[in-house]
């Protein structure tokens, strides 16, 4: 019993952020007027920093260690209330649902950089190339939606392959160049490809799951309409969930710290016996993976994509939400996702600078906070596992 | 002056050039196994070259290298460990953001299961060989320093040198190697901590059964106190071979220490 409470006390700081972070975003989203939203900005941006400085931000990483699966659950409940507090709203569910399926995307990323070390400028192209899965499967073949979207990922996998010979050979930058130089190809290619629509780009169906039609408004009883974007939220937020799990997973096993490994001193790994190759690769694809998924979803929400969605500032936009979020902590992503999506949606004047706004993020970050807003504590390979 | 069936590691004239720089000229070396070989000789006279070229880092331009019965020479480092050989590193080496556990974790590498689908869906399994590994390592870090045992989930970074030397000892022994090369292990350390970290290195050659040691050291006390035998280089060459007593006698060695020793 009292093991009990002492659990629950332990859990309510991180309750009340996520309650606190919820409502918040509510406001935000809310308030249109460019000032209010200013002033909302500042206003968080203080609240956060005090809370730091008083130890509260400490305290909420503690709830989370203590007990994740119930930390989880209040997320996923926080997700529903705002879901919830929208449910009319196209515009604003289409945004929360961009933010989660570019999460998982960045989590693709994180496995890929944060973890192995191997810096991917393309996420963008390979987030694209589940885009175009997804336009050409829905449009030439019945194939199940289950399947389009795992299609979309294993093609990323796929092509990604291309890339693997220069990605391995060399160390450090050299992979950024091969990834940025694949990016520009493959708007360039998507452009002159007129069986792809060329620069006027796909149409894509709209997603149905055994039956659940995504593009239908949900209606309850007479009066009570929901906008149809509340089912791709909702589909969005369950393949974030697995796609949280898994990378979860992966870092709290051998394989995470083969990883690491990897990244940290290829040198030292070779020498006991590390085939750094075979864990590059395993990264990458997982990685690519990821992107093509998320990618496929995407362009089933959108219902219409074009080669200018996937260009190099893109890429950059993936790779900025990973360094801002905490390289490797996954809580970070999401963090930093809902920041870097959000914040030129609804500050008007951002929007015409946002790639200056980025870099300059990016520049700071790695300036005076290299490790993220959220760094990422120590693996534990078994959550709430003590010695003896 | 052939190997011998004692031999475990055996180079047979192992040439290694940087360029115009010859650092191992024809270098003939055995450790016999079980002993504890002392390879000594001036900076820059080769002895990290040799370690580095029997573990593959570097490729031999001449000679050959065998271990037990089998011929290693320019075998891929992930081969050299495969087949029973771990090391440390002059300047150590260790992933200073991880925990003491997952840097002697790195060294286990070749007894884990690497099987993704293992790692991944089987976590009843994986926490087994989790617990197993954890309870090793703990054994293993207890014979060098009790306390140390009691932190194995804290970044080695925050450590001083000898906790990371001793750490680093213990990446290379978790996997049960037959051969183990040790580069300077004092380096950068106080005459007692050298003094302790030796005492921790004899005692745990005692807890191991068949484990042969080469031992690169400056400081001729350590040698004197755990070699069995030493080999003395100069130049790439080896210019002695015998006892501590027997090498610190030599006249040669005397010279080639001049102003050093
Ligand atoms: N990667 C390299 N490239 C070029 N020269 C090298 C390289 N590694 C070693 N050398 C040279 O080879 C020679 C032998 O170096 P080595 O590191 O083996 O000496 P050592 O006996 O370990 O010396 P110390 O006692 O100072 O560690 C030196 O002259 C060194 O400068
Ligand atoms: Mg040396």
């Amino acid at each position: 019993m009292n093991r009990g409470n002492a659990s629950l006390a332990n859990l309510l700081p991180g309750a009340l952020g996520i309650a606190a972070a919820t409502a918040f975003l509510i406001l935000f989203l809310s308030v249109e007027s460019q000032a209010g939203i200013a002033a909302l900005l500042l206003g968080g941006a203080a609240v956060v920093v005090a809370t730091a400085r008083f130890g509260g931000i400490a305290r909420m990483r503690r709830s989370f260690a203590g007990d994740e699966g119930a930390m989880n659950l209040v997320v996923v409940a926080a997700a529903l209330v705002l879901t919830g507090f929208f449910y009319e709203d196209h515009f604003t569910l289409l945004l929360v649902a961009t933010v989660m399926i570019y999460m998982v995307a960045a989590l693709g990323l994180t496995v890929q950089f944060g973890y192995a070390g191997v810096l991917n400028f393309a996420g963008a192209a390979f987030f694209g190339i589940g885009c175009y899965t997804a336009a050409v499967l829905t449009k030439n073949t019945a194939l199940p939606h289950v399947l389009v979207l795992l299609a979309g990922g294993v093609m990323a996998a796929l092509i990604g392959t291309l890339l693997l010979l220069p990605v391995l050979r060399t160390r450090g930058h050299y992979s950024a160049v091969v990834t940025i130089a694949f990016t520009l190809l493959f708007k360039t290619f998507l452009e002159v490809n007129d069986t792809l629509g060329g620069p006027q780009g796909l149409r894509v169906d709209g997603m149905n799951l055994f039956g659940w039609r995504f593009n239908d408004n949900i209606e309850i009883g007479e009066t009570l309409e929901i906008s149809f974007f509340a089912n791709y939220v909702i589909g969005s937020l369950i393949l974030l969930a697995i796609a949280f799990a898994f990378v979860r997973r992966l870092e709290r096993s051998w394989t995470g710290l083969n990883l690491d490994a990897v990244r940290l001193d290829e040198t030292a790994a070779a020498c006991f016996g590390y085939n750094i190759s075979r864990w590059k690769i395993t990264a990458f694809t997982i990685g690519n993976f990821l992107a093509g998924l998320a990618g496929a979803i995407y362009a089933m929400m959108l219902g219409f994509i074009a080669p200018t969605n996937f260009t190099f500032g893109d890429s950059l936009i993936l790779v900025s939400i990973v360094l801002l979020g905490g390289i490797g902590n996954p809580w970070g992503i999401a963090v930093a996702t809902t920041i870097v999506i959000v914040l030129p949606e609804k500050l008007q004047i951002i929007q015409e600078y946002r790639f200056l706004l980025y870099a300059s993020m990016v520049i700071l970050i790695l300036l005076f906070r290299p490790l993220g807003l959220l760094p990422r504590p120590l693996r534990s390979y078994v959550p709430g596992w003590q010695p003896k | 002056m052939s190997g011998t069936a004692q031999d475990l590691l055996a180079a047979r004239s192992l040439t290694k050039r940087f360029g115009g720089l010859v650092a191992l000229e024809g270098l003939d070396l055995e450790a016999r196994r079980n002993e504890v070989l002392g390879l000594i000789g001036p900076n820059g006279s080769g002895k990290t070259t040799f370690f580095n070229v029997v573990t593959g880092i570097y490729a031999a331009d001449g000679g050959e290298v065998t271990f037990g019965r089998d011929t290693i020479t320019n075998l891929s480092a992930q081969a050299v460990y495969h087949a029973g050989i771990a090391r440390t590193f002059q300047r150590s080496r260790l992933m200073l953001e991880l925990s003491i556990f997952d840097n002697i974790m790195v060294g286990n590498h070749r007894r884990l299961n690497q099987g993704l689908w293992f790692n991944l869906a089987r976590r009843g399994a994986f926490r087994q060989e989790f617990e197993d590994s954890f309870e090793q390592a703990r054994k293993l870090v207890k014979v060098f320093d009790p306390p140390l045992a009691d932190r194995m989930f804290e970044p080695i970074g925050g450590f001083p040198m000898i906790d990371r030397r001793r750490i680093e000892i213990c990446r290379a022994l978790i996997s049960h190697p037959q051969l183990l090369l040790l580069d300077e292990p004092s380096a950068g350390m106080t005459h007692e901590e050298t003094t302790q970290l030796m005492d921790d290195i004899l005692e745990v050659r005692n807890t191991f059964e068949d484990l042969t040691i080469i031992i690169i050291e400056h400081e001729m006390g350590v040698i004197e106190r755990i070699t069995n035998r030493c080999v003395v280089l100069n130049f790439g060459r080896k210019i002695c071979e015998g006892t501590y007593q027997e090498v610190a006698a030599d006249p040669l060695v005397q010279e080639a220490y001049l102003g050093i020793e």
